[in-house]
C-alpha cells in the first residue's frame, strides 16, 4: 500500500517561545551554575620568539623557503606547503590597514563610550596580504580609511612584558 | 566512484524562538518525530544517528552530543556527532549521506539542534575562545569584529553600498513571513535597516540574524528505502566541504575561497557545469545580510562583487529568476547555529516537493543547493539537492 505523502502544512510545529519577563522574572522554573576552567597556554618555539621579540619592540617573521613568504605571525612550518620553516626575518613594525570596523558595543551587547577600531593590518616587509589583527588609536575614528599607512604605538619598554598588547595600537603613519 | 545514491525521505522542524521551554533534549525530540511521522517511519526503521550540534559553550553541557542522544533517536544505534562550527547544519547532513551512500546503511537520521539561550548573560560569551590565545585574545576580540572586518573589506572591494546590502535583511525578512516557525519575519524597509544601531561599523543591528533556539531533522534514505517510502523522494546530488587555515588575517577577507572550493566539489558530484544556469533555488548562509551576496558569490551563483545587483534587480526574490533564501534565511527563520543550517537543506526539500506552502517558489524549480559557513571565516559545506 502507497504511503500517504505527508507534507509540512500537514504539522503542528512544536517549541513553546519563553516570553523576556518569563525567564527574566523567574516565572517558569530555570537552574543555574557557571563553570569555571582555567588554561595555562604553551607558547611553541614560533610565538615564544614573537613575544619576545614583541618586548624587545621588534617583530618577527618566519620564512619559507619553498613558498618564499614571510609570514607573521611566525610558525615553525607552513601550512600551505607542508614544510618546516627555515629563517627568522625582522619586519618592520608598519603597514596598511586591509580593513576595521568601528565598534561600539562589548561582546555582551553593552555600548561603548568611545569605538573600539579593530583592524586587520598588513605588515611591512612581511609577503603582500600578510596581516594581524590589532586595534588603531589616537586619531579620529571617522578618518580612519581602507589603505591608510598606520605605525606601531609601542608600550614604553620597560612596561613590556612579550604580549600582543606591548603593542599599544596602530596609528596614522 | 561505487557510491549509492541518497535521497531526503522526510523533514521536521521546531519552532525558532529567541528562549524555548523546552530542554534541547525535547527539541530534537519534536523536530525528530516530525521527521519521522512525515514519511510515516519509526525509530525502528533507523538504521544509524548523526547529530549536528554546535558548541557545547552554549548549553554548558560538555560533550553535549551524549546528552542529546536520546532526544534524537539514537539510543543503541550507531550515534556520531559532528561539529564544524556555523558550517554544521550542512554538514550533518553530509555525514549521513556517507553513511548511505558507502553502502554500510540504509536509513540515517540527521538531527541538528541549538540552545543558545541558556548562555548568560549572552551567547556570544560562547565565542570569545575562539581567537588565537595569544596573539588575538589579549586585544579583547568579540564575534562582532571579524563579520565588521569582512564585510567592510568586501564593501570596499568591490564599491557595494550599505543600502545593497540593507536590501538582503529586507528581502529575507520578508520571506519569514511566510514561515511557520520563523522568529523575526517581518516587512521592512532599507531605510529601517539603515536607521538600525551600529553595532560595529557597517554591521548594524538589522543586519544581524538573532540568537535562536530549535530543531530540525531530516530522514535520509538508500534509493531502494526511499522509492518505497515515498513517490517524491529528493536526491543529495552533491556534496563537498573545506576548511582554510585558521590565519585568517592572512587571507583577502572579500572573498569566501573556501566555499568555492566547497562548491566546486559538489557540482562536480551533481554534473553541475554552470551553477548559475542550472540551479533553481538557493539557500546560501546569511547569518549577517553581506554574508547571503559573499556566499553567491562562492558559490558561483552570479560574478564576484554581482550579487547585490541580482538582489536589486529582484532575481532572487522568491518569484525571482533565481530565489535565494525563500525560507527567510537565518535573517528571518532565525539562527539556532545547526539547525539553521539544517533548516535550509528542508527547506529545499520541501521547495523541490512543492510543499513549501505560501513560501513556494513558481514553476518546478529541480536543482537546488544549500550552504553553511563558519568557525574563523574558514569552513564551507555545500549540499546540491534534486527533484
Amino acid at each position: 500500500m502507497a504511503k500517504r505523502v505527508r507534507s509540512m502544512q500537514d504539522f503542528d510545529f512544536r517549541g513553546t517561545a519563553l516570553s523576556a519577563d518569563e525567564f527574566s522574572k523567574g516565572k517558569v522554573i530555570t537552574t543555574t551554575g557557571e563553570p569555571h576552567a582555567e588554561y595555562a597556554w604553551d607558547c611553541g618555539p614560533a610565538i615564544s620568539r614573537y613575544l619576545e621579540e614583541l618586548r624587545n619592540g621588534r617583530l618577527i617573521a618566519r620564512w619559507c623557503k619553498r613558498c618564499n613568504r614571510t609570514m607573521l605571525p611566525p610558525r615553525m612550518f607552513c601550512e600551505l606547503c607542508w614544510c618546516p620553516t627555515t629563517e627568522w626575518r625582522f619586519v618592520r613594525d608598519t603597514g596598511i590597514v586591509n580593513t576595521f570596523s568601528l565598534c561600539n558595543i562589548t561582546w555582551d551587547m553593552k555600548p561603548l563610550k568611545t569605538p573600539q577600531i579593530p583592524a586587520v593590518i598588513e605588515i611591512d616587509g612581511a609577503s603582500a596580504g600578510m596581516g594581524i589583527m590589532h586595534l588603531i588609536g589616537g586619531c579620529d575614528p571617522r578618518k580612519v580609511r581602507i589603505g591608510m599607512k598606520v605605525k606601531a604605538v609601542w608600550k614604553p619598554a620597560a612596561e613590556r612584558e612579550g604580549a600582543i598588547t606591548d603593542i599599544l595600537h596602530f596609528t596614522p603613519a | 566512484m561505487g557510491m549509492r545514491r541518497v535521497a531526503v525521505i522526510g523533514a521536521g522542524m521546531t519552532r525558532f524562538v529567541r528562549r524555548a521551554k523546552e530542554t534541547p533534549k525535547e527539541l530534537s525530540f519534536e523536530a525528530t518525530r516530525m521527521a519521522l511521522d512525515s514519511c510515516e517511519m519509526t525509530r525502528d526503521d533507523i538504521d544509524c544517528v548523526v547529530h549536528g550540534t554546535a558548541p557545547d559553550a552554549f548549553d554548558g553541557v560538555h560533550m553535549k552530543a551524549e546528552y542529546l542522544c536520546d532526544g534524537s533517536g539514537g539510543v543503541g544505534k550507531p550515534y556520531t556527532r559532528n561539529y564544524v562550527g556555523g558550517g554544521t547544519g550542512v554538514f550533518a547532513p553530509i555525514q549521513g549521506w556517507y553513511h548511505i551512500a558507502s553502502g554500510m546503511f540504509d536509513t540515517c537520521l540527521v538531527v541538528c539542534e541549538e540552545k543558545m539561550s541558556s548562555c548568560q548573560p549572552h551567547p556570544q560569551g560562547a565565542f570569545l575562545t575562539i581567537f588565537d590565545h595569544t596573539t588575538e585574545r589579549a586585544l579583547g576580540p568579540n564575534l562582532l569584529w571579524i563579520f565588521a572586518l569582512e564585510m567592510n573589506r568586501y564593501m570596499q572591494t568591490h564599491g557595494i553600498t550599505l543600502e545593497e546590502i540593507a536590501a538582503v535583511s529586507v528581502q529575507n525578512k520578508g520571506n519569514a513571513l511566510d514561515h511557520p516557525c520563523a522568529q523575526l519575519g517581518k516587512k521592512t524597509t532599507v531605510k529601517e535597516v539603515l536607521e538600525s544601531e551600529v553595532l560595529a561599523w557597517p554591521v548594524h543591528r538589522e543586519m544581524v540574524s538573532p540568537t535562536s533556539d530549535g530543531a530540525v531533522a531530516l530522514v535520509l534514505a538508500s534509493e531502494e528505502v526511499a522509492r518505497r517510502a515515498t513517490p517524491k523522494p529528493v536526491w543529495i546530488d552533491g556534496v563537498g566541504w573545506t576548511l582554510d587555515t585558521a590565519y585568517w588575517c592572512t587571507r583577502d577577507l572579500y572573498y569566501p575561497r573556501y566555499v568555492e572550493t566547497a562548491a566546486r566539489m559538489a557540482y562536480d558530484m551533481a554534473g553541475i557545469t554552470e551553477p548559475d544556469r542550472q540551479i533553481d533555488i538557493a539557500e546560501p548562509y546569511d547569518p549577517f545580510a553581506y554574508k547571503m551576496l559573499h556566499h553567491m558569490e562562492g558559490l558561483m551563483l552570479c560574478g564576484k562583487g554581482q550579487a547585490p545587483k541580482l538582489v536589486a534587480d529582484g532575481v532572487t526574490a522568491r518569484h525571482g529568476r533565481l530565489p535565494c533564501c525563500p525560507s527567510g534565511g537565518l535573517l528571518g527563520v532565525g539562527n539556532p547555529i545547526a539547525a539553521a543550517g539544517l533548516m535550509k537543506i528542508a527547506e529545499l526539500f520541501w521547495q523541490l516537493r512543492g510543499e513549501a506552502g505560501k513560501r513556494q517558489v513558481p514553476g518546478t524549480p529541480r536543482k537546488g543547493v544549500a550552504q553553511a559557513w563558519g568557525d574563523l571565516m574558514q569552513v564551507g559545506t555545500v549540499v546540491v539537492m534534486g527533484a
